[in-house]
């Protein structure tokens, strides 16, 4: 048996819908027979009829309606049909949602998921990885798994805790990552995971941008060169502790992420390192992200906006230079 | 009606005299459609007041207490100082506390009431305010749609009070009505005199009826002046005298008054005793809020998820 990370996706909303009353997901073009635009939901509106809803072009409403629910008891799972589009809710996810609990003392356990990250062709509009942003605001969790054992098991996580996360999943990993099972539970949710043990630099990366940065260091072993890759799993919350103790061995760190540079998750990384751990660094901490530009649609623009196992090994080589 | 604008007459007062942070915001001049969206209201209801609604919230049960405590950032009240004035709710009660950002409300209402309706509860509604200025927004224009969609219970109650903040009405839409609108959502329009309080019952209640008896969402729109300035910062200087002469800007209290006084059906002095009443309940409504703790930065709990756990540990 083979599995996706995008069948996993599905399997773990089968398992919640199967299992608690309380969930229902909602989005455009979700139910029927169409599934979503990418099958996140293929055959659960049968299977789970009055459950799976199609909503209009809505993206704020949505949320809120979820909102809504979630208050009154339900598990909704809001499906974005592209992250991208989650900014026309942003202002029910931040100002609605991320402030709930802490001004009435009433929990918001929505769980949104967005379709997240670029693949060849996709452009400005379909592309984007909003983790930042959304990690930025207080009140909200955002996840942001890597594999397809993550896929599952942090999925349901999400719809099981009391508190508003977004779930960033990965389009470019929907099909090419598979797994021979689904597993039964996962790490726990906010741990960071080695992904591959080295020496000589750490790597903290997640999402889609694992892989590239595993390849680097694929790469790199051919040369002799040993380098630590994190998967941060989550990101927010950061796992600080166990970033630190990778560089404690390593003494050298390299922060990969998709998403755009002012600011941002591999900002947040090594301000973390730089403010506390800035006696474990041997040489100054670096980052490699996409372009400070709009996604491009073009694929030879797309791949050179975007981080490449390449650039990240070009840049680990300047590391380790220094 | 009455309680209301002596309870906002006292929160004014409070805020010139420097008792109150931020801002103090009042309806009056609303009372009488607010009061009219709070009381067909019973337990089981989902009620997210707005900006002016004092008199609905009271009318719903919102304790007095609960006012004075949130404007004066009491440790006890529904919001613990972490939130303040109008933007106070108790959701576990039905009072959903709104967020500044208008028309956010009204999805999460039709969620709300997706969720009795799912848990197989029977005979509630839901019921929320907007104004004028808070109907051009894409979140409401979304919501109203969502709402007819799902088919919910509904009452959206629109006052038209002619400004948004300092904005007139020629800048704020074009249509003709407001409550044209309705038709082109998939809900029911009515339309009513905001300032006569005898109207609003009848046109409010009557929609909530309707609701209740699984008509489709309903959309009332009243037309009203708002008394007052956006907040009590602000001197509604704006107002024109032409505007203020206009059957819309006449003050639905004291209609109401006189329409109870002149039918004869209280008498000058029981009047006044109800003034008394008022007074008497808004001031032990201020001093018990006012001997409560207020809240201090360092005992604060700074965790903005109620799983604890997962709460990220920047600086």
């Amino acid at each position: 048996m083979s599995i996706t990370y995008l069948e996993a996706i599905r399997e773990a909303q089968a398992k919640l819908l199967r299992d608690d009353k309380r969930i229902f997901i909602y989005g455009q073009d979700v139910g029927g027979t169409f599934g979503g635009a990418f099958k996140a939901t293929k055959g659960l509106a049968k299977e789970f009829p009055g459950r799976v809803l199609n909503t209009p072009i809505s993206e704020d409403a949505m949320v809120g309606t979820a909102i809504g629910a979630a208050m009154e008891g339900m598990r909704p799972i809001v499906e974005m049909q592209f992250a991208d589009f989650s900014s026309t809710a942003l202002n029910q996810i931040l100002n609605n949602a991320g402030t709930i609990f802490w001004r009435t003392g009433i929990s918001c356990p929505i769980t949104v998921r967005l379709p997240s990250g670029g693949t060849k062709g996709s452009g400005p509009f379909h592309s984007q990885s909003m983790e930042a942003l959304y990690s930025h605001y207080p009140g909200l969790i955002v996840m942001t798994p890597a594999t397809v054992e993550d896929a599952y098991t942090m999925l349901i996580e999400a719809v099981a805790i009391d508190d508003p996360v977004i779930y960033c999943e990965h389009k470019y990993l929907y099909y090419h990552l598979k797994a021979d099972h689904l597993p039964n539970e996962g790490l726990p949710v906010g741990q960071a995971r080695i992904a591959r043990v080295g020496r000589d630099l750490t790597i903290v990366s997640y999402s889609a941008m694992l892989h590239e940065s595993l390849t680097a260091a694929e790469k790199l072993a051919g040369e002799g060169l040993e380098v630590e890759v994190v998967d941060l799993r989550s990101v927010k919350p950061l796992d600080t502790a166990t970033v630190l103790a990778s560089v404690a061995r390593t003494g050298r760190l390299l922060a990969v992420g998709e998403s755009f540079p002012w600011g941002g998750a591999t900002a947040e990384v090594i301000a973390r390192v730089a403010a506390e751990g800035f006696h474990l660094l041997d040489a100054a901490p670096a980052r490699v992200n996409a372009r400070d530009t709009p996604i491009p649609y073009h694929p030879n623009l797309w791949s050179a906006h975007r981080p490449s196992s390449d650039a990240i090994v070009a840049k680990v080589r300047q590391l380790l230079r220094e | 009606m009455l309680l209301a604008r002596t309870f906002e007459e006292k929160l004014a007062s409070l805020y010139r005299g420097g008792r109150i942070t931020g801002g103090v915001y009042v309806g009056k001049g609303q009372e009488a459609v607010s009061v009219a969206c709070g009381i067909f209201l019973r337990k089981g209801d989902v009620f997210a007041p707005l900006i002016r609604d004092q008199a609905g919230r009271s009318a719903f049960g919102e304790p007095l207490v609960d006012v004075a405590r949130t404007y004066l950032g009491s440790r006890q009240g529904p919001m613990r100082g972490r939130d303040g004035n109008i933007h106070r709710g108790r959701p576990r009660e039905g009072q959903l506390a709104m967020i500044s950002h208008l028309g956010a409300m009204i999805s999460v209402v039709v969620g709300s009431l997706m969720a009795k309706r799912w848990r197989g509860e029977k005979g509630f509604i839901g019921l929320t305010t907007i104004g004028e200025g808070g109907m051009q927004t894409g979140s409401t224009h979304e919501g109203l749609n969502i709402a007819a969609v799902e088919q919910v219970p509904l009452v959206v109650v629109a006052t038209n009070n002619h400004f948004a903040y300092s904005t007139p009405n020629d800048r704020e839409f074009a249509c003709q009505a407001l409550v044209d609108r309705a038709v082109g959502y998939g809900f029911e329009g009515y339309e009513v005199d905001g300032t006569d309080l005898g109207a609003c019952l009848d046109v409010i209640g009557s929609a909530v009826k309707r609701a209740r008896a699984g008509r489709p969402p309903q959309l009332v729109v009243a037309s009203i002046l708002r008394l007052a300035g956006h907040g009590e910062h602000d001197d509604f200087s704006y107002v024109t005298e032409d505007i203020r002469k206009q059957p819309f800007a006449r003050d639905c209290l004291l209609l109401a008054e006189r329409f109870i006084t002149e039918n004869k059906l209280v008498d000058a002095e029981t009047l006044r005793a109800w003034r008394d009443q008022a007074v008497q309940k808004v001031e032990e409504a201020v001093n018990m809020a006012q001997r409560e703790p207020v809240p201090e930065g360092a005992e604060e709990d700074w965790c903005a998820i109620s799983t604890r756990a997962l709460c990220d540990q920047a600086e």
